[in-house]
């Protein structure tokens, strides 16, 4: 394994579990803090976003820690990887739908919106079609677990790394320079969901 | 396409893992922890533990054992017994639970279904049934297959489904460690009827059972125990059978 010390900070900001995440860092070697303070997420090697929920509740709640700005200045000025699982892939949106129109971080230009599928949420392990992207390099098996009835559609199809189809098919993961995102669960997908946490703590960006 | 799940059922009576016939006679088999272990080293989809005797001794989940099983689990996890309250809920997602099977209180406060659902969504509260044959009618009972709630299986389905539940996890209690068999007749009766998934649980005793549950009686998933316990299938050799006979499977 590649990843010994390495300091990951999964943010804390109350949607839904994230001993999962935690317990999935852990078994692939690294230093794992749960934190919502701005001093961790500020001297985070890795900042890890996850969480089950509902777009607006998710923002509010990291407006109320008073989170936005330091994981701004984290992510998009220190360039420090970050990985966004779920709603916290969603999150990057300009917009989000999902119970009244709210604004997103913004970091990833595009619209988080619903699945056109008949049966909502969209719960269990489906197949996705990967671009080559560090994230997926040597993969098992490319089944994943899902759990959502939103995705984030991005502007910049170039982005999207892979694609899933339920009834439609849909971005299931982006990239964007040191900002990674995955629709599914990795911490929730056995060997390949930990395959994919341990490329992601592989990955240094590259200093202009 | 999403697959079709295969899911190890663990039931725990408060020491250990057992297996029952027809709610009956239980047979001790064995360590949670260990038997976690062993499923994910297998890679199975997703992992049921219910323990079985927490509402009968009015205790709550064990969370200290769940707590250890979950360590061992890098798949989704269905965690029952015992639960009657928001606060029960809490403590096992907490932990790590993915979603959280009720029976008694749902039977007893059907508005619990809905008070869950909403805090923490329909993905996660997963409601069990145990039916049982009665002349040509399967009814639903509770206190681990001995009070008739007086409903019909199919009604009850239909209920929670509209109260929130995400998931309905069906157990026949008349095929229940016979490994006869699946009750076809009720697993079709209860899936054609809600457009949620059914796991259909009880009677597994050849990978044609789970393969039959899964075609006949429109299965989502299938959930056994005494083939995993009493057999040599593993998850996959069972799935290798069934995407063989044209159902979509996640093999590895």
């Amino acid at each position: 394994m590649t990843t010994s010390l390495k300091k990951v900070v999964i943010v804390d900001y109350k949607m839904g579990n994230v001993a999962s995440v935690k317990k999935a860092f852990e078994k692939l070697g690294a230093r794992v803090k749960i934190s919502s303070t701005k001093n961790d997420i500020g001297s985070a090697q890795y900042i890890v976003l996850p969480g089950v929920g509902a777009f607006g509740e998710g923002i509010s709640n990291l407006k109320k820690l008073g989170l936005i700005d330091i994981l701004s200045k984290s992510v998009l000025k220190k360039r420090v990887p970050f990985l966004g699982i779920c709603i916290g892939m969603q999150l990057l949106a300009d917009t989000g739908y999902e119970f009244g129109k709210h604004d997103g971080l913004g970091w990833i230009k595009g619209e988080t919106i619903k699945l056109k599928s008949t049966n909502l949420p969209h719960i269990g392990w489906n197949n996705i079609k990967t671009k080559s992207n560090k994230l997926f390099s040597d993969l098992p098996d490319n089944n994943f677990y899902f759990v959502h009835s939103y995705f984030l559609k991005p502007a910049d199809k170039s982005i999207v790394t892979s694609t899933c189809n339920y009834d439609q098919v849909f971005s299931s993961s982006i990239q964007k320079d040191n900002i990674f995102a995955t629709q599914f669960h990795p911490e929730k997908s056995q060997l390949a969901g930990l395959k994919v946490l341990d490329n992601f703590l592989s990955y240094t960006h590259a200093k202009n | 396409m999403l697959k079709t799940r295969v899911i190890p059922c663990m039931l725990y009576n408060g020491m250990h893992i057992v297996k029952t016939i027809k709610f009956g006679e239980m047979r001790t088999l064995g360590n949670p922890v260990q038997f976690a272990k062993v499923y994910d080293s297998r890679n199975v989809d997703e992992l049921v533990f219910i323990d079985l005797a927490a509402t009968e001794e009015n205790r709550k989940s064990d969370l200290e054992t769940v707590r250890k099983l979950m360590l061992e689990c890098f798949m989704p996890v269905t965690i029952g017994g015992g639960i009657k309250n928001i606060q029960d809920i809490t403590n096992l997602l907490k932990i790590g639970a993915d979603k959280v099977c009720i029976n008694t209180a749902a039977i007893e406060n059907p508005g619990f279904i809905t008070e869950a659902a909403k805090k923490f969504g329909s993905q996660c509260i997963v409601i069990s049934i145990d039916a049982k044959k009665i002349g040509k009618d399967h009814y639903v009972f509770k206190n681990r297959g001995r009070t008739n709630i007086g409903k019909v299986a199919l009604d009850w389905a239909k209920e929670i489904e509209q109260l929130g539940a995400g998931e309905i996890f069906l157990t026949s209690i008349d095929q229940d460690g016979t490994m006869g068999g699946y009750d076809l007749k009720l697993v079709k009766e209860v899936a054609s009827a809600v457009k949620i998934p059914v796991i259909a649980c009880g009677g597994a005793g050849k990978v044609q059972d789970i393969i039959d549950v899964v075609k006949i009686g429109k299965a989502h998933a299938a959930s056994l125990a005494s083939m995993f316990h009493y057999s040599g299938h593993t998850a996959n050799s069972i799935k290798e059978r069934m995407d063989k006979a044209g159902i979509a499977v996640r093999i590895l």
